[in-house]
């Protein structure tokens, strides 16, 4: 069992009680609600005749099925499913007092964008909301998870959630990026290294040098992805990068408070002493960036390395997954990845959707265009980010080179909303699943990779090492590297 | 909460899914969310992978079994997204109780709200049991939630059941609204001791 480590704190600070089946009821500092997995559990609150426990606890925006073109955002929203799941989401809040950043609020964007930018997560506290990627709010060095509606249901009418405790697994981050090299690729690595389901039942702490040698927005896509890792949280101890980026956020606190708090902040964080059920060490000196190849975020490469050879996976599950993989791909174990083609660029998610992405991509756009095979989407995962990036006029680098610069929302990670993969389209992706139709076409291909490479790969039309265009004096590897060494 | 909520066991038919790593945009694809109900979801289960290219259902399981109430899966069933959609519309297809080698946990959890027990049992076991549902679709399965097995066919089978989920079903408290609804005063208390919630 884990000892003094931020989770184990964080937990018993919010724990209320044990419930008669083992379980903690754990109090929920930070609900966050969208329009998809909520109206269900306002209903059952309804039927039940419960008001909702924390209103102030709560904040709600929508993001699954907003609109990103300007035009197909004004009421009533020409989808009309979509209309109804948005006057839902608007009358719920609106009869229980909960704050929401609505598509002309100039915050509204994706839950995990919003509340980290807006200042509403914070060290030490517990987050919740109908989506697995609750997870991104661990990088703040809080315990955020993703829950189903039964559970939205228990924290309308309770502020709690009945929950097990985990395993906690230090993951050491040895090592430090090279140019063209980034945060994305650090957990596409991990993932890659403990596989798919190896996180169920842990909770992942990620710390050693490359983590804090990150931004906010780095660990904010490393703790993002920890689900796809099949750990249900992720975290990063709360550091100076935490507190600096905090500072002057609307919902952060000013002045003497924010060093009152910050008393707490760092009072929960993992002591020097903490025992973890498990430590893993993973080394990313001289890791090239990384790719998928197949149908599941663990089946992934560097772009130095060439498809593996489904026998060489030990388990048998991976053998067959292989398989799959590949043949939904349409490719050869041996090739490389590079040159793989594309006819989609996307890039934004609660993944890849903030400021810091589209400057990496605008880098890489400026004076070059995109290729003339490819449709290429820039979505900001919030108006916010939108607005910044419109401030610093990376919009009109985007759009000069090709690409379509969208408003605010999930998009084409999952394709509620009119974005979607048409037919066999090979989508190059800076989102975090690549499942068979997840991007809204079964036939779709999803590669997976960081915003620098979605952005190199929108120019070559096709995958290609991001690193020819970041940096002359860089590394890169091209195809017949890989076969060479293959 | 009354005891007519209790789950000691469930049974009838199965249906195999077999596949590894099945993940919820499979079991219920982003595309058919856009209800503000669960009503239809039914509907949806499986929809892609149970239909050819031109619509037509295919021969996928769920096609050839119907009206069966045990789903019988693989390792890390219910990875990925969080939405209670996925168990919702196996529920509402007929889907009582699962068994399989392994399940994402927040799917596990999910099943767990809709008082659906969610077995595992090991590789050779599962298949097994696939096997012989190929051949017997009007055979019986149970699932015994007190012990954790998995009984067909005059065999036995030991299965694992989450300590908890077996507590919520054999106390019938898996409905945990109910259960966490009367603790008000504690939660108070443990709010009060949280610096950060008064002065937000």
């Amino acid at each position: 069992m884990s000892k003094h480590t931020l989770y184990d704190k964080v937990w018993e600070r919010h724990r209320v009680t044990e419930l008669p089946n083992g379980q903690d009821q754990l109090f929920v500092g930070l609900h966050l609600i969208h329009e998809v997995t909520s109206p269900q559990a306002f209903a059952m609150l309804t039927e039940r005749d419960i008001e909702v426990a924390y209103p102030e606890r709560n904040y709600a925006t929508t993001d699954h099925i907003a609109p990103t073109e300007a035009a197909k955002r004004e009421r009533p929203l020409p989808d009309e499913e979509a209309e109804e799941m948005l006057s839902a989401l608007e009358r719920n809040v609106a009869e229980n007092d909960i704050t929401f950043f609505g598509l002309d609020s100039g915050k509204q964007g994706i839950t995990h964008v919003v509340a980290p930018e807006l200042g509403l997560s914070r060290p030490g506290m517990t987050v919740a909301c109908g989506d697995s990627h609750t997870s991104t709010h661990g990088a703040f060095g809080s315990i955020g998870v993703g829950v189903g509606t039964s559970q939205i249901r228990d924290i309308l009418a309770t502020g709690c959630i009945a929950a097990e405790k985990q395993q906690v697994r230090r993951i050491e981050v040895e090592g430090s990026l090279g140019a063209g090299v980034y945060a994305k690729d650090i957990i596409l690595k991990i993932i890659q290294d403990l596989g798919v389901d190896g996180g169920v039942g842990h909770v992942y702490e990620y710390g050693g040098p490359a983590i804090r040698e990150l931004d906010m927005e780095g660990r904010l896509a490393v703790c993002n992805m920890s689900i796809e890792g099949g750990a249900r949280a992720g975290y990063i101890n709360p550091d100076e990068t935490t507190y600096e980026y905090l500072r002057g956020r609307e919902y952060a606190p000013e002045g003497e408070a924010f060093d009152e708090r910050r008393e707490y902040w760092d009072s929960i964080c993992s002591d020097e002493d903490a025992v973890y059920d498990d430590v893993v060490t993973v080394d990313v000196d001289d890791m090239d960036p990384m790719v998928t190849w197949g149908i599941n975020p663990g089946q992934v490469v560097e772009l130095s390395e060439p498809v593996p050879q489904p026998d060489s996976f030990v388990a048998r599950s991976d053998r067959e997954a292989a398989e799959r993989a590949l043949e939904h791909m349409d490719l050869d174990p041996g090739e490389s990845m590079l040159g793989y083609d594309v006819d989609v660029a996307f890039l934004g998610t609660c993944t890849n959707g903030r400021v810091s992405d589209f400057e990496v991509a605008a880098e890489i756009l400026d004076g070059r265009t995109v290729d003339e095979s490819v449709r290429a989407l820039a979505v900001p995962g919030s108006e916010t980010v939108r607005k910044r990036c419109e401030a610093r006029g990376l919009d009109e680098t985007f759009i000069k080179a090709g690409f379509q610069w969208r408003r605010a929302g999930c998009s084409m990670c999952l394709a509620m909303n009119d974005d979607s993969l048409e037919g066999g389209e090979v989508c190059a992706s800076s989102s975090n699943r690549n499942f068979v139709g997840r991007q809204g076409s079964k036939e779709g291909r999803t590669v997976l990779m960081s915003p620098a490479m979605v952005a190199a790969a929108a120019v070559a039309g096709e995958v290609t090492d991001p690193r020819r265009f970041v940096d002359d004096a860089a590394r890169t590897v091209s195809a017949t590297d890989v076969e060479v060494a293959e | 909460m009354s005891n007519d909520q209790r789950i000691t066991a469930v049974g009838g038919t199965g249906v195999p899914i077999p596949g590894d790593d099945i993940d919820t945009d499979q079991i219920l694809p982003a595309r058919f969310m856009k209800e503000v109900t669960f009503d239809n979801m039914a509907g949806y289960l499986f929809y892609d992978a149970r239909r050819d290219e031109d619509g037509a259902l295919n021969d996928h399981p769920l096609n050839r079994f119907e009206g069966a109430s045990i789903a019988v899966v693989n390792q890390n069933f219910g990875c990925g997204s969080s939405r209670e959609h996925a168990p919702q519309a196996m529920m509402r297809w007929g889907v009582d109780g699962v068994v399989g080698e392994s399940f994402a946990e927040i799917f596990r959890d999910n099943c767990k709200s809709l008082g659906i027990p969610a077995v595992t049992a090991d590789h050779e076991a599962v298949v097994a049991l696939q096997e012989w549902l190929q051949d017997n679709p009007d055979g019986d399965i149970e699932i015994d939630v007190e012990d954790g097995t998995i009984s067909y066919d005059n065999r036995t089978v030991e299965g694992h059941i989450d300590s908890a989920m077996q507590e919520a079903l054999l106390g019938g408290i898996w409905d945990t609204t109910a259960l966490m609804y009367s603790n008000r005063a504690k939660v108070e208390r443990t709010v009060q001791d949280l610096p950060y919630v008064e002065s937000n």
